[in-house]
């Protein structure tokens, strides 16, 4: 069961306060560096519901996020404007159809092979869409226009508007974590966790597994697909490196170092990571070097993450060991 | 066995961090530029280019170079000291749009120079091409559309489009008596492009291209294409990698044996690499707007000081800094160091003389992209023979700009 | 397609095949036998690369330097096995993935350090620099049959290595159950260590054998890393046998998609390794997962 103590949802609830408070302070860099942080936090969260709830551990979710951004950039290539409530359906549907194709295969397979095929299957994406010429190749493409919740003559909301974007992010951001929560809260939620925990026994239990980690799969994928689909809204432009083996490392990491199986936690992740390697640029020409040492420091000493981190000090107090791998998250 | 290997690993580095107090070397070390104080307000100029990775070299060469003729200013640009603001671009385009936004937005660079990859250039330029400030000087990165369809007031390029050293080399292989020829290189932008200025020229001076081969980016294995070009036999072949692609297919290319027909190609093919390509990329002839031997004084002087601030020899990336470094110091002399100027800035960058620059005189086209000499040269004994222009003052088409 | 180019293009599948096992080799004992995800495999082929052209600038021998430079790599694996990857045999693979992401940042900011970002090669040797005629027009480098065959005899030596001897029946033991084989007093962390090592070794080995015909420059790593991933895992996790035919297999994909479907070469290689796991999940000779 997926439960959040009392004191974990008072500064969930505090933080999202300040994140809606903070825009007039941030300026504009920051502010589109905090708003591609909440991008990336729900794209992380979207692989957490994978890694840490569903226990399949995909090397290639960056394909999903990546894909979207170019069903995206198809759909915007000859127009001058779109109405976003048909276009974030269609850019949701296509990613959804190729996370049932990718997922109907790969969740047959279990262990070292299910990373290894999900690794194939976005190299495949990558290599589609590196060597598509008209697509842009590996230089990528430019989305000119972004899509407007216009209706008729009736604008809402301006998203060419940093800031009306940066609260559509964090809207988004809240609804996602709060939509993978409810979800881990019903039954389905419970069988994939029990896959996670362990597989045979859920099995022998008369589940089908296989149906159930393809469903998450899915979510997990759709999910993924609305951060590529608001990353390439945000930044207009996509590359086959957003669906390149390192993004998709990238998001691993973001989902460990933040904490897994806590859905805020990958959330934690982006930003540390985000600000740490904006903080490097500054004072070094070598930050990746930094950056390497710091995420080998987390897998040696934090394996519970940022989000463990408070667990990890209350033990140390009461002097119990941590436990490394937890069965009931 | 040569010196550049001798010295290699130990000496080099020991020099360079004993050295990094001071000089170029600096570059590379653990140095907290941003918190310099200085009472005079300081012209930023911000660099986006890549120092890690397989480009690296790239990045490294046009900074330094640029560097050089700045502190050859005095480190003054118009009166006022220069702050520099590097970021290394990973070659990375997802990040691209927010490192362009960390030296505009939260930096206020008044310039931005950069990039080296046309995926990385498309999306700085969409970003600055939109405002009035920074001033964006391209450094290399050749895609024809930055200044094309993406071309702006404030966006320059002291490079060169990558039509512009392919277009000469198809009219070479034509003029030269070839028939026929393959066109075989990397399928991305850069690419494609010069293949398709190559082609263009060689049809026209009546050649054909009997075959188009793309080879994967950046995959280096070429032994299949070799054997279909040794089947094909074409009167000549025409390429374009770069880097350690080219050294790899210089020397693939003459253990097939096919030194027997003709290797042509954009500089790029043999620049900076034709010494590690060693006998396999003798005799290679290819057409680039920098030669090293060039015979002008000019050239002579920055060989001299390049070599000098670094330890190594200049290539054309190191050119192209230089440049961009020397269009920075002429025009913030014209306006007396005021960035706020921008129209009085840009018309100074429009009009700023090159008749010194190491590669020959050239000046900004309409579409703010270099009118060049394209030179022909041959690679002999390791080195770069210049044979000759193969394009006086060569201009851009500029298809799709709305400047030119 | 003629018989004769035919022909030709095989010899080159098989020529690429053998070149993809040598710098799959390491990875098939650290990542085929000790089940390690290992993604600084490239950084370890990047390093031989980088050790042995430096060593060549005062030896002027490949040989000597190979000789000189694969104990320096072998002293790098065990370094990094100690102080890092042997924190991790009891945890999820996730870890492994993460560690070793971030040795590859940081073994490239180290090459970057020593050797700076300029692009070098390293002569073929005197005796191996002839070539064989081919066609009228095509020849065969020497130095690619020499190649073939050094990984003929790898690929030997580790089967038997792997499959006959004790110190190989203990590595499969202890992949599969390490407190058995802990349990039977065998010092399995030192195994392990050296099991690792050879590994790292191998992969800067095919990176200074390679250096001759592949040329040395930062990121050369990134290139072959995810391609080995692919030569293990289509011949299946913890098969020597397997990671042969897996390279010989994506060899003739690589080469006959780059002539036959140029437009979709590179994604041949990836869509053979999808149908084979479809096919069989567990890799062509892998064990079947439970």
């Amino acid at each position: 069961m997926f439960r959040t103590s009392l004191y974990t949802n008072l500064t969930l609830i505090a933080a999202i306060i300040v994140l809606a408070a903070l825009p007039p302070f941030l300026g504009i860099y920051y502010g589109n560096l905090v708003t591609r942080l909440m991008i990336l936090g729900i794209f992380a969260m979207s692989l957490d519901l994978l890694i840490g709830f569903t226990g399949l551990v995909s090397f290639g979710h960056a394909a999903f996020f990546g894909l979207s951004g170019y069903i995206l950039g198809i759909l915007m290539m000859d127009t001058e404007s779109a109405s976003l409530f048909w276009v974030l359906p269609a850019c949701l549907a296509g990613t959804a159809l190729a996370a049932v194709v990718v997922g109907w295969f790969s969740v047959r397979t279990s262990g070292i092979y299910f990373i290894m095929i999900t690794l194939a299957f976005a190299q495949m994406m990558f290599y589609f869409f590196n060597e598509n010429t008209a697509l842009g190749g590996s230089d990528g493409m430019f989305i000119f226009s972004k899509p407007t919740l216009a209706i008729g003559s009736w604008n809402p909301l301006d998203l060419e508007d940093h800031h009306t974007f940066y609260y559509l992010t964090l809207v988004s951001l809240v609804l996602s974590y709060l939509g993978l929560r409810q979800l881990l809260r019903a039954p389905f939620g419970q069988v994939i966790q029990g896959i996670r925990a362990n597989e045979n026994r859920t099995r022998a239990l008369g589940y089908a597994t296989n149906h159930y980690k393809l469903v998450s799969f899915i979510i997990a994928g759709t999910l993924a697909g609305f951060a590529g689909f608001l990353e390439a809204m945000h930044t207009s432009i996509i590359s086959p490196a957003h669906l390149g083996w390192h993004e998709s490392g990238a998001a691993m990491m973001t989902v460990i170092l933040g904490g897994m199986g806590t859905l805020y936690g990958p959330v934690i992740g982006a930003f540390a990571l985000g600000f740490l390697h904006d903080w490097l640029q500054d004072v070094t020409t070598n930050s990746m070097l930094y950056m390497g040492l710091f995420v080998i420091a987390v897998v040696l000493f934090l394996p519970r993450g940022i989000a463990g981190l408070p667990a990890d000090i209350a033990r140390l107090l009461r002097r119990k060991p941590p436990t490394e791998t937890e069965d009931e998250p | 066995m040569n010196n550049e290997q001798k010295k290699g690993f130990s000496r080099r580095t020991l020099i360079k961090g004993a050295a990094a107090a001071g000089g170029l070397a600096v570059a590379s070390s653990f140095v907290p530029y941003r918190f310099a104080i200085g009472a005079q307000a300081k012209v930023k100029v911000g660099i986006l280019l890549p120092y890690s990775g397989t480009y690296a070299m790239l990045g490294n060469s046009i900074t330094d170079a640029m560097k050089l003729r700045i502190a050859a200013a005095g480190d003054m640009l118009g009166g006022r000291p220069v702050e520099y603001v590097a970021i290394d671009s990973q070659m990375s385009v997802p990040k691209a749009p927010q490192n362009t936004s960390k030296l505009v937005d939260k930096d206020s660079v008044d310039f931005v120079v950069g990039p080296v990859h046309s995926g990385i250039a498309a999306a700085m330029a969409k970003i600055i091409g939109k405002r009035d400030q920074p001033i964006m000087i391209v450094p290399n990165a050749g895609s024809n559309a930055v200044t094309g369809p993406l071309c702006s007031e404030n966006i320059f390029r002291t490079s060169f489009s990558n039509w512009q050293p392919a277009y000469p080399g198809g009219t070479l292989m034509a003029k030269e008596g070839h028939k026929t020829c393959i066109t075989i290189a990397w399928k991305y932008g850069a690419g494609r492009q010069m293949m398709d200025a190559g082609a263009e020229a060689f049809t026209k001076a009546g050649g054909k291209v009997i075959k188009d081969i793309e080879v994967p980016f950046p995959d280096v294995e070429f032994q299949a294409f070799l054997s279909e070009i040794a089947s094909l036999k074409p009167d000549a072949v025409f390429a374009f990698f770069s880097g350690g692609g080219a050294i790899k297919f210089l020397k693939d290319y003459a253990a097939a044996g096919l030194k027997s027909i003709p290797l042509y190609g954009p500089g790029f093919l043999t620049e900076g690499v034709a010494k590690a390509a060693g006998a396999a990329a003798e005799g290679v002839r290819t057409t680039l707007h920098y030669s090293a031997d060039l015979d002008n004084p000019s050239n002579h002087a920055f060989r001299a000081a390049y070599e000098k601030a670094t330890g190594k020899g200049a290539n054309v990336f190191a050119v192209q800094g230089y440049d961009a470094g020397s269009l920075i110091v002429q025009a913030m002399a014209k306006v007396k160091g005021d960035t706020g100027a921008t129209a009085d800035l840009i018309k100074a960058m429009e009009n700023a003389n090159f008749i010194d620059s190491p590669r020959g005189p050239w000046k900004m086209s309409a579409a703010h992209n270099p009118i060049q000499n394209i030179y022909l040269r041959e690679v002999r004994n390791g080195a770069q023979k210049y044979l000759g222009i193969a394009a006086k003052a060569l201009e851009d088409p500029a298809a799709g700009c709305k400047m030119a | 397609m003629s018989l004769a180019t035919f022909l030709i293009q095989l010899l080159n599948s098989v020529q690429y095949g053998f070149l993809l096992f040598l710098v799959a080799s390491g990875l098939t004992l650290v990542f085929g036998i000790m089940g390690i995800i290992n993604l600084a495999h490239g950084a370890f082929y990047m390093f031989g690369a980088y050790v042995v052209w430096w060593l060549f600038g005062y030896t002027e021998s490949l040989t000597l330097s190979i000789l000189l430079g694969v104990p320096l790599i072998m002293i790098l694996g065990f370094a990094i096995e100690r102080l890092a990857i042997a924190r991790l045999y009891h945890r999820d693979h996730l870890y492994q993935v993460l560690l070793t992401y971030g040795l590859i940042l940081v073994l490239n900011e180290c090459q970057k350090i020593f050797w700076g970002s300029d692009f070098y090669s390293v002569p073929v040797p005197e005796l191996l620099s002839g070539s064989i005629p081919l066609t009228e027009n095509q020849v065969y480098p020497v130095y690619r049959v020499f190649i073939s065959v050094v990984c003929m005899l790898l690929a030997a030596g580790m089967y038997v290595l792997i499959q006959k001897t004790r110190l190989g029946m203990t590595i499969r033991a202890g992949a599969s159950n390490r407190e058995m084989v802990q349990a039977l007093g065998i010092n399995i962390n030192w195994v392990f260590a050296i099991v690792f090592s050879l590994g790292a070794a191998l992969a800067g080995f095919a990176g200074m054998i390679g250096a001759p015909i592949s040329s040395v420059y930062p990121g050369m790593g990134d290139q072959i890393l995810i391609i080995s991933f692919v030569v293990v895992v289509i011949g299946g996790i913890g098969s020597i046998k397997g990671a042969f035919i897996g390279a010989m297999l994506i060899g003739l994909a690589d080469t006959f998609g780059k002539v036959l479907v140029p437009d979709f070469a590179s994604m041949a290689v990836y869509a053979t390794m999808v149908v084979i796991l479809i096919w069989r999940p567990q890799g062509l000779f892998g064990q079947p997962v439970h």
